[in-house]
């Protein structure tokens, strides 16, 4: 079956094993990202993720989603096609926008997390006035 | 599964093909061209069953229920997500990686299902499909009798 182009969920980079106090897989969330004038919009796909478990931290300029997904099967369930595994998932970015972190907001709805980062003030772009003699 | 040898073939190579060839007549894609609605991916399936019913499950993050169609027929599952390509304007994009758009598989059912009593369940991006299997499809304990 190698020329099927399903999607593959990509392994989570080197996660902290003090991190995850459970063994499991843990699996590194698509995600789109894009800048308004005023906000960082980040927009992760993390399917089965429950409300209650999803940790949003952001410190020294660097954005973690850690999201905690419940498996959905027994561990010793048999499949008869098996092309991705449940497991939390779990991401981390840089972020060069000054934003003010006290302001972030963070939805999940229909397996997506929509988080809005407001940019801080002083950075926010301002039109500056050419005076012309 | 019988290995034979074949014009003298490697059994392992064989034994890689015959699987191949078994695994794809059960679940085999169908429709690989010409299907209009196959977009640029191909949502993943996990999928299992036990003595009454196959279940597949899909991961359809973002996904709404009225965007996705599921049929039954013929021996198959037929998933199918039909949605616009939206696009945010205006905006600068630092990551896209996201899928979008529309996207359908068919999956061959092993066994006879009953169409009637398939049920399809959207829940956190998740889509969960139970289609039991039909009377004649279930296991049935043989009871073996002894005569004298």
């Amino acid at each position: 079956m190698a020329d099927e182009k399903s999607i593959a969920k990509p392994p989570a980079e080197e996660v902290d094993a003090t991190e995850l106090t459970r063994s499991g897989f843990c699996y590194r969330p698509s995600v789109d990202i894009f800048e308004r004038a005023d906000e960082l919009v980040v927009e992760a796909d993390i399917p089965g993720a429950t409300g209650d478990y999803i940790d949003i931290d952001f410190k020294d300029g660097t954005l973690t989603i850690h999201a905690k997904v419940k498996p959905r099967q027994a561990e010793k369930q048999e499949y008869l096609v098996r092309e991705y595994g449940v497991g939390d998932f779990r991401r981390s970015f840089h972020v060069s926008e000054a934003i003010d972190a006290g302001k972030i907001t963070a939805e999940y709805a229909d397996g997506v997390l929509t988080l809005h980062l407001p940019k801080s003030e002083a950075v926010k772009p301002r039109k500056i006035a050419v005076r012309a003699d | 599964m019988v290995f034979r040898q074949i014009g003298g073939r490697h059994p392992v190579a064989q034994m890689r093909q015959e699987m191949d060839r078994l695994l794809s007549g059960f679940l085999g894609n169908v429709a690989e061209s010409g299907w209009p609605l196959v977009g640029r991916s191909r949502p993943a399936v996990n999928v299992w069953e036990d003595a009454g019913a196959i279940y597949v499950e899909l991961e359809l993050p973002g996904v709404k229920k009225d965007e996705l169609e599921i049929a039954v027929a013929g021996g198959e599952l037929s998933i199918k997500v039909e949605r616009p390509e939206v696009e945010q304007k205006g905006v600068t994009y630092h990551r896209r990686e996201r899928g979008i758009g529309s996207f359908a598989r068919i999956l061959r059912l092993p066994v006879d299902v009953d169409p009637d009593k398939v049920e399809a369940e959207l829940v956190g991006g998740v889509l969960t499909i139970t289609l039991p299997k039909s009377e004649a499809a279930r296991p049935r304990k043989i009871e073996v009798v002894s005569s004298r």
